[in-house]
């Protein structure tokens, strides 16, 4: 069964085009454009206007990579949500009217399902937890009895967001986890900052504004400071992925979303599961961060467990909870 | 002197020994190095958290909420020496039981953790993993990232992490919160109705509530 899936759940425009291969996935096409703002974060209908400026382009694109016509294709998926309401509409609006051209069933997806999904498809672990990391998302999910439950999750913003928002501070250009990453890596001393975590949750709000303090005292390095905040940050990530992998006695560890591009995360997160004897997994680089191919990878999850959808019920779900979802393929 | 010790546990930030205390059986506590994080970091958060985990056991033992009794305390290694509890943990118990022990079991969690807040102790991470059914009564574990303190806003967030865990642990029985809080409020000092106000702005606070 071949799917194609279309992204839109903040800044990132994705289409990916997915099949099934022996109950793995294997991906034909994925081609995403993101919007860059001018200047602060993201603006939603800014975000928007540019999902639907390149959407049409990006949908022949990724038919002509796959190398398929358009009547190979037997399913369409759409990030149904979470994520920010005019791009969600976008996507789906997109998405239906592909459906309707091509007369072919359409499924909304959940964006952090589709995550942990894309990565059993592809890496080849089979139980994980999953640290979700990205902009809007920190999260650790594991499956238990029917559905992927969040054990641990960010009690204010996520980790990207946090990453952005001192970005922003010190004068770098959205996204900025990369940009912190290069200065990190230049950082020799260790300033101590807040590390919060609250049961197997983490908070960053109080690391951010320390940081943010120290920085416009400009009495630090900068490439120290950000090595702290990415020392701190991750060590309170990893240390809630252990403890949900404890809790949950899984010995898999999957990353995804977009700050699980970081090499530092990475390693530590890597160094954790080798010291418990547990497997660690991730996925490429293009497979991390938002995409259309995971969202076209779970579409065929759900309709081959039963999912149909009928046109009226493609709406969008700003609040859409990773434990919302009934996990009908497991 | 040297006597062998078996891991009986591994946690995610400890190792738990079988040992021996004089003439008592004991367990060892050993918060072992990370190596995934920086040396100062590491050191750091071990030694803070063996060390506030003691206190807040004996103050917590002090005010009649049951914990295992303290033999010794090693900051150098991060190790704590505690009487060793031959129970159950309550997460292994508490879906396999009747509703009328489960409330029982839970109004008890309640009491318990009305009791730490009375004195203004924080668990910092009240889980059914962290309780232990020994003699009848249910003994607190794991005070690791627990404080002091006496704002609602640190009460509140304690009681959110058991919330938490009832979600994600003990989901088919969705009373048992409830249970919880009845126990919390008929041994709080304080008015527990602005505890359980703040539980609410906690969840509103997260993504996507």
């Amino acid at each position: 069964m071949i799917c194609l899936g279309i992204e839109g759940t903040a800044h990132t425009i994705g289409v990916g085009i997915a099949e099934d291969v022996n109950e793995k996935c294997k991906v034909l096409a994925n081609i995403i454009k993101m919007y860059q703002p001018k200047e602060g974060g993201i603006h939603p209908r800014e975000a928007a206007n540019h999902h639907a400026t390149f959407i049409g382009d990006l949908i022949i694109k990724a038919i002509e990579t796959a190398k398929i016509d358009k009547k190979d294709i037997d399913l369409i998926a759409f990030s149904k949500g979470p994520g920010l309401g005019p791009c969600l509409r976008t996507a789906a609006t997109a998405a239906r009217a592909l459906s309707l051209t091509l007369n072919k069933s359409i499924v909304g997806v959940n964006h952090c399902v589709a995550h942990i999904e894309i990565g059993r498809g592809t890496t080849g672990c089979r139980d994980p937890v999953l640290l979700y990391v990205s902009g809007a998302n920190t999260q650790t999910i594991a499956f238990a009895e029917g559905k992927y439950r969040v054990f641990g999750e960010t009690l204010d913003i996520g980790i990207g967001n946090m990453l952005d928002k001192f970005g922003r501070t010190i004068g770098l250009e959205f996204p900025c986890g990369p940009k912190i990453e290069k200065l990190a890596e230049k950082g020799k001393k260790y300033i101590d900052l807040p590390y919060s975590i609250k049961g197997m949750d983490v908070a960053f709000s109080g690391l951010l504004t320390a940081a943010e303090n120290i920085a416009r005292d400009k009495k630090q390095r900068l490439e120290d400071i950000c090595y702290s905040i990415q020392e701190t940050a991750f060590a309170a990530l990893t240390e809630i992925t252990e403890r949900a992998m404890a809790h949950t006695e899984k010995n898999e560890v999957l990353l995804g979303g977009g700050v699980a591009c970081n090499k530092r995360l990475r390693e530590m997160v890597k160094t954790m599961a080798k010291e418990r004897g547990a497997k660690f997994y991730v996925p490429r680089n293009n497979l991390c961060v938002d995409n259309g191919a995971m969202i076209a990878w779970n579409g065929i999850l759900m309709y081959q467990s039963g999912t149909k959808m009928s046109i009226k019920e493609t709406t969008i779900d700003q609040k859409y909870r990773t434990d919302m979802v009934d996990v009908k393929w497991r | 002197m040297a006597v062998k010790k078996k891991i009986i546990y591994r946690g995610a930030e400890a190792e738990i020994l079988l040992s021996k205390y004089l003439n008592y059986k004991a367990i060892e506590k050993r918060r072992i190095e990370k190596k995934y994080r920086i040396k100062e970091l590491d050191h750091k958060l071990r030694a803070i958290r063996t060390k506030e985990e003691a206190k807040l056991m004996i103050e917590a033992r002090k005010n009649g909420v049951p914990v295992p009794i303290i033999y010794d305390v090693d900051l150098k290694n991060c190790t704590i020496t505690m009487e060793y509890l031959q129970g159950k943990k309550l997460k292994d118990i508490l879906n396999n039981v009747s509703e009328k022990e489960r409330k029982k079991l839970c109004k008890m969690i309640g009491e318990n953790i009305a009791k730490l807040h009375n004195n203004n102790i924080i668990h910092g991470d009240i889980t059914t993993s962290n309780m232990i059914l020994f003699n009848g009564k249910i003994h607190f574990i794991d005070f690791g990232l627990g404080e002091l303190n006496s704002e609602i806003e640190a009460k509140g967030t304690d009681l959110h992490v058991l919330m938490e865990a009832f979600e994600a642990t003990h989901f088919k029985h969705p009373k048992c919160f409830q249970y919880v809080l009845q126990g919390y409020q008929s041994k709080l000092k304080d008015d527990a109705k602005q505890v359980i106000k703040k539980i609410e702005e906690i969840v509103k606070r997260g993504r996507y509530r």
